[in-house]
């Protein structure tokens, strides 16, 4: 099943790869990855989206609890939470091109954050479903690049990790 | 006190009571050996290559309960220090391996002598550092000794650059130290120590299966104390030998790939598993799928990831062996409830009939040395009170099966990584730490040549140590797969060219015996002995036909054992 493990862990050089060490020295899966310093200039926060089964994922949160530069950690998809991922994509705008996929990018509520005469380029959040979904309905339209953020999470409600 | 950071090194390792630095001098930590030059309190040992260092501090270690100190220059210093390091992590020995580093500015730049060392290690640490500024080393030396050595222990690598080894600044070394992010846990759940006592005292076939965990958490009184409490049967691992003594007659010996009948039987057969610091390994385990089929399990780990990682367990008690142990034993002083006896005595009868079977038999009245009687008459010549460390073979199965450690931190070997090139250095750590101790080093010809240039080390600092070179001319434990597995094609398993080691010791300046009947093997054990200051090499040829028994194959549960 996959997981989203929320990490809490000292902004130092050399975090990021021991998580990313751990994943591969020890087989793990990484579907994405994604971190950046918190409000606290000395945490990051990681948010890990991965896979296995439940004796897998245990190991995985002891692993990474094992970690001296992890502060701490939660597997959001315990409880309700909310996912976001942000994608940009340049497209090619031409013709009759142009006002469909303005239209398409209305219907996802994305937002079209520069134009030349022949690209556009969308900007999309939401979960991976969606994004996969807009994906899918430009399929009659020519894309040039594509840039996923890899998925954020928090939990719903007043639960944080700190 | 301004102070530079060569000079904060030495200061550092004073602070912490350090005896000992092993270590191999080269550019990027000059600054580091002329602070040592200027001062008597920490004494440095120079081995005669890098791995030997980290090998000989994890020998102290082992022998001392104390973190071994290890000091290697940049790039190769550091490279060949891997395999030591990597030894420790796997056996989990405090240690604290300093790496010197280009200086800062050439980071990453290909620089003479540069290599990522804390990228490198990164896999085989329990922690490490790059200190980027001077002011930081105090703090990073007193983290790394505290995560080192609390919790389930590891080795530590600081790397330091050139630069700031000289740069100076204002030092005082902490007395405190707290890091967020690291808290290990000590005391063990008091719920689940209710439970594991009451399913304990529930069983009607109780097995105590324990692991190096007791060894390195020095909870050995305590689980004596604990397991004669309760009288049931207690098996221990490679990892754990000495915890328990093994002359008690609750003691089944060894369990495992090569451990007693009596021993995998009664894991098999138990109904009560009560595991302590030990980690399930699959050299203990066998196929898993068959592994102790009727047992409630209770599992006892200073380390959370240790539990239920290859076996599930019933009862996860994460918390310092120490502790629980007393809890354990505070819990059955108190309870009114004692073990079952009738279901007690029966399966001590039933493990009676198992070690009936003899299962270290061997043919005494062999024309040829045989392995286990040079084993055996060591042990009963040094009265079992040698510290003895192995390589990685046969002769390692050999000592943990024949010689009988009673007291713990005496037998020393690489259980997880298994490193031949072990025994030699890991000698020298153990025989400094112990002065007047008998150290014996068993070996055989192939693991010897491994780190052999220790032999200098030696000779340098007149250490006395024991070698007990089990001389088949093969490489045994790759042989005997092969005869075993691959029906006897003996690829690259056979020897040619073997040095006369009786020469090579002695060039090195120390004494050399070779010993080639069985009738010689006594006197030459004495003679070695008698000769208290000196390094005495005994190169006893053995049978090369001789095999580990008793032996579980791979894929095979701990009942389908291969016996004599
Ligand atoms: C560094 C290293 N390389 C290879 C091995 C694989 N290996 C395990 S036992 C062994 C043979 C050891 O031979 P020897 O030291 O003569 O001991 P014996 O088994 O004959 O007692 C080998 C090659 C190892 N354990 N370590």
């Amino acid at each position: 099943m996959r997981h989203i493990i929320s990490i809490l862990l000292e902004n130092e050089s050399g975090a990021l790869s021991r998580v990313a060490g751990l994943f591969s020295a020890r087989a793990y899966n990484i579907e994405s990855l994604s971190v950046a310093p918190t409000h606290d200039p000395t945490l990051s926060r990681m948010t890990l989206v991965t896979s296995g089964t439940e004796e897998v994922i245990e190991q995985i949160s002891k692993q990474l609890n094992k970690l001296i530069d992890v502060v701490k950690l939660q597997d959001l998809t315990e409880d309700a939470h909310i996912e976001r991922e942000l994608m940009l994509i340049k497209v090619e705008a031409v013709r009759e091109a142009r006002d469909e996929v303005k239209r398409l990018v209305e219907i996802f509520r994305g937002r079209i954050i520069d134009v030349t005469e022949t690209t556009y380029t969308i900007e999309i959040t939401g979960n991976g479903e969606k994004l996969d979904a807009f994906m899918d309905a430009l399929s009659s339209i020519t894309i040039h690049e594509v840039v996923r953020s890899g998925l954020l999470g928090i939990s719903r409600g007043t639960r944080v990790l700190s | 006190m301004e102070l530079t950071g060569a000079e904060m090194i030495v200061e550092c390792l004073k602070a912490e009571d350090v005896e000992y630095v092993f270590g191999y001098p080269g550019g990027a930590v000059l600054h580091i050996y002329d602070a040592f030059y200027k001062q008597n309190d920490v004494k440095h040992i120079l081995v005669r290559h890098e791995q030997g260092a980290t090998h000989a501090a994890d020998g102290y270690a082992r022998s001392t309960g104390r973190p071994g100190v290890v000091l290697v220059t940049s790039g190769p210093g550091a490279t060949n220090a891997v395999t030591g390091i990597a030894t420790a992590y796997m056996d989990s020995i405090p240690m604290i391996v300093i790496t010197g580093q280009v200086p800062k500015a050439l980071i990453g730049n290909d620089a003479f002598q540069e290599v990522d060392s804390v990228g490198i290690t990164r896999p085989v640490v329990k922690h490490n550092f790059l200190i980027e500024d001077v002011k930081d080393v105090a703090r990073i030396f007193k983290q790394a000794f505290y995560v080192a050595t609390t919790g389930r222990p590891g080795p530590v690598v600081i790397d330091i650059p050139k630069d700031v080894t000289v740069a100076k600044a204002e030092f005082s070394y902490p007395s405190e130290i707290s890091m967020r992010s690291y808290n290990p846990t000590v005391k063990g759940h008091p719920g689940q120590v209710r439970r594991a006592v009451d399913i304990m005292l529930s069983a009607e076939r109780p097995m105590i299966y324990t692991g190096g965990g007791v060894v390195l958490g020095n909870g050995s009184e305590q689980l004596r104390q604990f397991t004669r409490k309760l009288g049931y049967p207690i098996t221990q691992t490679l990892m754990g030998l000495g915890a328990y003594p093994a002359t008690d007659k609750q003691s089944l010996g060894m369990l495992g790939m090569h451990g007693t009948y009596e021993a995998n039987m009664g894991m098999h057969h138990c109904d009560v598993l009560i595991a302590i610091g030990a980690r399930f390994d699959d050299r203990v385990t066998g196929n898993l799928e068959k592994f102790c089929p009727y047992a409630t399990i209770i599992h006892v780990d200073v380390d959370p990831a240790s539990i239920s990682k290859n076996v599930k367990v019933d009862v996860p008690i994460v918390g310092e062996v120490v502790q629980v142990l007393n809890e354990f034993n505070q819990a059955l002083e108190q309870t009114e409830r004692t073990p079952n006896a009738s279901a007690l005595e029966k399966w001590w009868h039933q493990i009676n009939e198992w070690r009936s079977q003899d299962c270290l038999k061997y043919d005494r009245e062999s024309e040829i040395i045989k392995p286990q009687f040079v084993l055996e008459k060591l042990y009963e010549i040094t009265k079992g009170k040698a510290i003895v460390t192995s390589d990685v073979g046969q002769h390692q199965m050999f000592a943990a099966q024949y010689y009988g450690f009673d007291e713990p931190r005496r037998w020393i070997n690489s259980g997880g990584l298994g490193t031949m090139g072990f025994g030699l250095p890991a000698a020298i750590g153990a025989q400094l730490a112990h002065p007047d101790d008998l150290v014996a080093c068993v070996t055989g010809e192939a693991s010897i040549q491994m780190c052999i240039q220790e032999l200098a080390t030696c000779r340098q600092y007149g250490l006395p140590l024991k070698i007990i070179n089990l001389n088949n001319g093969c490489m045994g434990m790759v042989r005997q797969w092969q005869e075993f597995f691959y029906e006897k094609r003996y690829a690259m398993s056979y020897f040619e060219s073997l040095p006369d080691f009786k020469k090579v010791a002695e060039s090195y300046g120390h004494i050399g015996i070779k010993v080639e009947k069985p009738a010689d093997v006594v006197p030459a054990l004495e003679e070695a002995i008698a000769q208290k200051d000196r390094l005495v090499f005994l190169d006893f040829i053995t049978d090369q036909e001789e095999n580990v028994y008793p032996m579980i194959p791979s894929g095979a549960g701990l009942n389908e054992m291969i016996l004599v």
